[in-house]
């Protein structure tokens, strides 16, 4: 109970839940100025998610990509790297797992679709490695290398769909016979398409802390991360942790990949443009601190809010994209603690004035 | 089918080039100055969206041809205002610089098509406008290739090349461009000489809000007419790498700048010829990006980024 108190007790859990609370604020200010009923409108949207089991399912849907993408992007954070790529991570092991799964279709399923998700999780890691080997080996700014990564994946992975896996006339690749699907729990959420992609990316977030925090690797890595001179100089190799922080940051996009194609639409489309994982997945990493379970944490608030932003339009013709300005405030106001520190300053001072009474 | 002819290219490829160019100039100021601006993405969109609402009314207002200069005004205020939230956020709040440039983004993504549907009843995109018409530099048109290509292009072609050389000037010659290094390079010692850390800082990012702006407002004003959820969509990206490709240099931003707009317009002119058709058009599609990474990796050594590039300035710190 004491250790309870303490928890709750510290800043740091306190500003991310008045940056919440701040942002949902600053949506309804917007609301208001557009004309728009803020409280009809975020009723709506909590209906959309809770209101009936088939869209809780989906929500759940919504929120299991963008844990993968914001735990690949919250990795390569701890390890000293922004990785813009994680979009091009996705394509990539989403047509890895794509691959893997129609071409092997003779496999029974419980080699299937193990050898799919792996597929894809390689494949992602090894795209990301890329850019972690260019870091490395040549200085190059994996910034720049992740964006040119992200616009070759799309049009690599719509040629390999339109060329080897194309079903006749659609655009889109034929049906894959592996499947993530919990069709077990069709009956609970309404036929909702969860899958165990969801279950994948909570395993993914544990690995993430006990790697980073419990083993001697993950130590060099936050110490690469933290500073690669004073890492070297202790005797690191900085560029091999580059390259391997990348690979389990892409590893991680890919699985993302996995889940998509093979729990959810059970096929690949060929895609017009980049389908935006991955810059969802930066913004769930900075509104998860770049900790493993803050990024499951805000990957579920996160998925939430996309997910019920349709309700919103519905319920109360707010447009959707409104919630973009929630999601980016609450990242402003948390990213700016200042600003959150300055607004609870007078509560701050009333509890410090009644201890003295 | 006619060929397109050599100056027909250069001039399709000053096109795509003029918004990366102004948005690479703005984020070679923010980034000079020591703050990082991921956010170039969106304070195009702003500027993009500033552009398509105000030159809309400025058209029905019956502004004529200075209609597209007022959408111009609009998005370098727009461009303006949205950086300062960056600036706020990260000089004066010393919020992380990566964080507070994405939440640019998201504001910009949100925000716009926000208002679009307020002030267009619902619409998905903003009216369609007429935009800027190309102007012929009188004799210098007449010139073979180089005067269909270059001097017979969109009034905002000009200024992204005039522009290019006063900040290079404005940048290495004059004492603000020196101060502005400075605070990027090594903050406090700048201070020491009396050099006001954060309004520089300020002053770059602002600058950059207002290049950027400008740099969206070319691709509606000269482009698509329009504003919609797709009229961005990764230029801003592409302008941050030609920026660091640039080595953070307006000349070096220019030239790779022109370099994504030829090999936007190459993948438009490859497609004319017949040989083209045995080549898959995704990989035709992937050029550009994968010449960049070549050429960095053949040609470029260590990226030479300002010395003080993503920290907040702390006074009391050493």
């Amino acid at each position: 109970m004491h250790r309870l108190k303490k928890i709750f007790a510290t800043d740091s859990y306190i500003v991310p839940l008045v940056a919440i609370v701040m942002g949902f604020l600053v949506g309804a200010i917007v609301m208001l100025i557009g004309g728009y009923d803020p409280v009809a409108a975020y009723s709506a949207l909590f209906k959309r998610v809770f209101g009936s089991p088939y869209d809780f399912g989906e929500a759940i849907r919504e929120m299991t990509p963008l844990m993968f993408t914001g735990l690949a992007v919250a990795f390569a954070f701890r390890s000293g790297m922004f990785n813009i790529g994680a979009d091009g991570q996705v394509l990539i092991g989403m047509t890895a797992a794509t691959l893997v799964g129609i071409q092997l279709a003779g496999l029974p399923s419980f080699l299937l679709v193990p050898l799919a998700v792996i597929a894809a999780g390689l494949a992602g890691g090894l795209w990301a490695g890329i850019a972690g080997y260019l870091k490395a080996k040549r200085g190059i700014n994996e910034v720049i290398t992740t964006i040119m990564l992200n616009w070759i994946a799309l049009y690599l992975s719509n040629y390999i769909v339109r060329n080897f896996l194309l079903l006749k006339g659609q655009n889109r690749s034929e049906d894959i016979p592996a499947s993530l699907s919990m069709t077990f729990l069709n009956g609970v959420f309404d036929n909702a398409r969860v899958h165990w992609g969801t279950a994948i990316a909570i395993c993914a977030a544990i690995f993430f802390y006990v790697y980073l925090w419990k083993t001697k690797q993950g130590y060099e890595m936050r110490a690469v991360g933290l500073n690669p001179n004073a890492a070297e100089y202790a005797g690191m190799n900085v560029g091999r942790n580059v390259v391997k922080a990348m690979f389990i940051s892409g590893a991680f996009a890919g699985l993302a990949g996995a889940g998509e194609v093979l729990g959810v639409f059970h096929y690949q489309s060929v895609f017009a443009a980049s389908p935006g994982y991955g810059f969802n997945g930066i913004a769930v990493a900075l509104l998860g601190l770049t900790h493993p379970l803050g990024v499951i944490l805000a990957a579920i608030l996160y998925g939430m809010l996309t997910y019920g932003a349709a309700g919103m339009s519905f319920g109360a013709d707010v447009p959707p994209e409104l919630i973009r300005i929630v999601i980016g405030s609450i990242i402003f106001f948390i990213a700016a603690q200042g600003i959150v520190r300055w607004v609870l300053k007078p509560f701050y001072l009333k509890r410090k004035k009644e201890k003295v009474s | 089918m006619d060929l397109l002819t050599l100056g027909q290219l250069l001039n399709t490829t000053l096109v795509f080039s003029t918004a990366l160019i102004f948005a690479a100039l703005g984020g070679i100021f923010s980034e000079r100055s020591g703050v990082v601006n991921i956010g170039l993405e969106g304070l195009m969109m702003f500027g993009a969206f500033a552009a398509a609402v105000g030159g809309h009314y400025a058209q029905d207002a019956g502004l004529g041809a200075w209609a597209p200069w007022v959408g111009v005004l609009c998005a370098m205020a727009v461009g303006v205002i949205g950086s300062l939230i960056h600036a706020v956020a990260s000089i004066t709040f010393k919020a992380d610089q990566t964080i507070s440039g994405t939440v640019i983004n998201f504001l910009a993504a949100g925000s716009t098509l926000y208002m679009v549907k307020l002030f267009f009843d619902g619409a998905g995109e903003s009216p369609l406008i007429d935009g800027f018409k190309k102007v012929s530099v009188p004799v210098l048109s007449k010139i073979p290739v180089i005067g269909e290509g270059i001097f017979n292009s969109y009034p905002t072609t000009y200024l992204a090349i005039i522009l290019v050389i006063v900040i290079y000037f404005v940048l290495f010659k004059t004492p603000f461009g020196l101060r502005l290094r400075a605070v990027g390079e090594h903050p406090s010692a700048a201070d020491t000489l009396g050099v006001n850390v954060k309004r520089m800082r300020y002053v770059g990012v602002m600058l950059s809000g207002l290049l950027a702006g400008i740099g969206g407002a070319t691709i509606t004003l000269t482009t698509t007419g329009t504003f919609a959820h797709n009229t961005i969509s990764g230029q801003g990206f592409i302008a941050i790498a030609a920026m660091i490709f640039g080595k953070w240099n307006p000349l070096g931003a220019f030239g790779a700048a022109v370099f994504f707009g030829f090999s936007q317009a190459i993948r438009n002119y490859v497609q004319l010829f017949e040989w083209s058709k045995n080549i898959p058009q995704e990989f035709i599609f992937m050029i550009p990006y994968v010449l960049t990474i070549i050429v960095l990796v053949s040609a470029v050594g260590r990226s030479s980024a300002p010395k003080a590039l993503g920290e907040p300035y702390d006074p009391g710190k050493r």
